[in-house]
């Protein structure tokens, strides 16, 4: 069973929605919370302490989520672990079924709640996209034999909204030259700075399938605060304003979403939705995609 | 290039007893590049200590107390004023420390902290940095090194962590990516940005130095002299 694997490969548009670990070990809640929307998506993309905020592992959390019967997109940074940990990691990901895989480099240590924690980036992306498929193929980093290989499909993230954008282009056909079997994007709130990204890829002779990183914005506040502050993030002035003068913020934010999702869904494969916090508007905002 | 710090007196003066004897000692190397063991911070430290009550039998700036051969020369002609202290103040990097402490048998107190020169190389005035790697990649990434002006390290790329140019790191502090971006378009090489990198040998940080191919004259007088890394 590998169905993302599979629905990616056959070319169908494909849901993913990022499942946020606790910080600590009740897992419960966030296990139901998933469950009430794991009928609409194809994976769930967990995330490896995000925000360098230390929390419950992705590693544990993709596998129980799998025991839901869910699958899984195990997320993998080089922040807090060299290339032994890293390789190890992805050896016991298999084993616990997991299928695929995001390789990320990770925020800094200092971004999160462990400020004085010693960063490791002993690898980056691109490197980490090459272990994996070193180990599919059976060897390790140094070239040894593994008694039994791993079968994780792997993905990795781009940012279409960097300014300037040429070094992500370059970045993004190194990870698809590394192995990157799929993309997915930061958040997007305006069309066209994606289309422009994806062209310039395809120019560049990449045709990996791409995910629209999906992100509902909370407030108007929210939105400023992204502009100032989040990389590569652009919500336009209009979305803003739409917000400010929304009756029902609830649903602006999911319209904005919802038309991003339409206007991107012919250049790209799927959908990555980052609710944070907003998973039960989930089924809404699909339904407002019109992607049913 | 070791970058180092004066402590702060409170700290400086918990260290000492009320009736210590004291000669203090500068390293007009990286102590006095660092702006933490020249001439001037000598004087100023011995007036502290006199101004608080200390005696001081004499004070001395040797170039780089780092090589006891040289300081071991420089010592002997003020061994009068050291015999007469019960310890040494030095202001001097951590190696200056235990170098001068392995000559003389007195304590030597740090006046400094060795901090992280944060990749910075030199007093001189230049922003070249160099993490020492063993395998230079400045080839391909315009003559920046990679594994210092990017906060991570990253040998491939941008993180896509960095705002308006700034890493994500702290304001003020640019992408390293995007300054070798820069230079590389510059010089019409953005060619080289397809680069691929592989993993370093993260062993070649660990290793002690080959001295064999380290040579130099400061080396010869430390090897005849100490003898111990020759």
């Amino acid at each position: 069973m590998a169905k993302f694997r599979d629905k990616i490969g056959s070319g169908k548009f494909v849901i993913t929605c990022e499942a946020g670990p606790p910080k600590g070990t009740d897992i419960d809640k966030t296990l139901e919370e998933l469950d009430e929307i794991g009928y609409l998506v194809d994976a769930f993309n967990v995330t490896d302490q995000q925000s360098s905020v230390m929390r419950l592992g992705s590693l544990a959390v993709s596998h129980r989520i799998q025991d839901l019967g869910y699958e899984a997109i195990y997320q993998l940074t080089c922040r807090d672990r060299n290339r032994i940990a890293l390789q190890s990691d992805l050896l016991s990901a298999e084993i616990l079924g997991l299928k695929n895989v995001l390789a990320l480099t990770g925020d800094f240590t200092t971004m999160g709640d462990h400020p004085h924690a010693k960063p490791v980036f002993d690898l980056d992306s691109p490197q980490l996209l090459d272990v994996i498929c070193q180990l599919n193929s059976g060897i390790d980093m140094e070239g040894n034999e593994l008694k039994g290989s791993t079968d994780l499909f792997p993905g990795a993230a781009v940012n279409p909204g960097a300014d300037p954008v040429e070094p992500q282009v370059f970045k993004a056909k190194m990870k698809a030259e590394r192995g990157a079997r799929f993309f997915q994007t930061q958040a997007i709130y305006e069309p066209e700075i994606l289309k422009s990204f994806l062209s310039e890829l395809r120019d560049e002779g990449v045709e990996v399938p791409v995910l629209v990183g999906i992100l509902p914005l909370k407030s108007p506040g929210m939105a400023r605060f992204m502009n100032e502050n989040i990389a590569g993030a652009f919500v336009p002035d209009r979305v803003i304003e739409g917000l400010e003068k929304a009756d029902d913020l609830v649903e602006e934010s999911l319209n904005v979403c919802a038309w991003v999702i339409r206007e991107t869904s012919d250049c790209c494969q799927g959908v990555h939705l980052m609710p944070m916090g907003w998973e039960e508007h989930v089924p809404e905002l699909l339904d407002k995609s019109r992607l049913f | 290039m070791i970058y180092s710090e004066q402590k702060p007196w409170e700290e400086i003066e918990s260290y000492l007893r009320r009736d210590e004897k004291l000669f203090v000692l500068g390293c007009g190397g990286c102590a006095a590049a660092s702006g933490s063991g020249g001439e001037d911070q000598v004087e100023e430290l011995s007036e502290k200590l006199v101004e608080n009550g200390w005696q001081v039998t004499g004070t001395r700036v040797i170039e780089f107390l780092c090589n006891k051969g040289l300081v071991g020369m420089r010592l002997a002609r003020v061994s009068d004023r050291i015999e007469k202290a019960d310890a040494i103040l030095g202001a001097c990097c951590g190696i200056g420390v235990q170098a001068v402490g392995k000559l003389v048998e007195k304590q030597v107190h740090p006046a400094n902290d060795t901090v992280s020169m944060g990749h910075f190389h030199g007093a001189w005035p230049s922003e070249e940095t160099c993490e020492r790697c063993g395998e230079c990649l400045l080839e391909y990434t315009g003559g920046l090194c990679p594994l210092t002006v990017c906060t991570k390290g990253l040998l491939n790329g941008a993180c896509g962590g960095s705002h308006d140019g700034e890493c994500e790191v702290e304001p003020g502090r640019p992408c390293g990516w995007e300054l070798i971006y820069g230079r590389l378009k510059d010089i019409d090489r953005l060619d080289l940005l397809a680069t691929y990198n592989e993993p370093k040998a993260r062993e070649k940080y660990q290793f002690a130095p080959e001295m064999e191919k380290r040579k130099s004259l400061f080396w010869a007088i430390e090897a005849g002299e100490g003898g111990e890394n020759g």
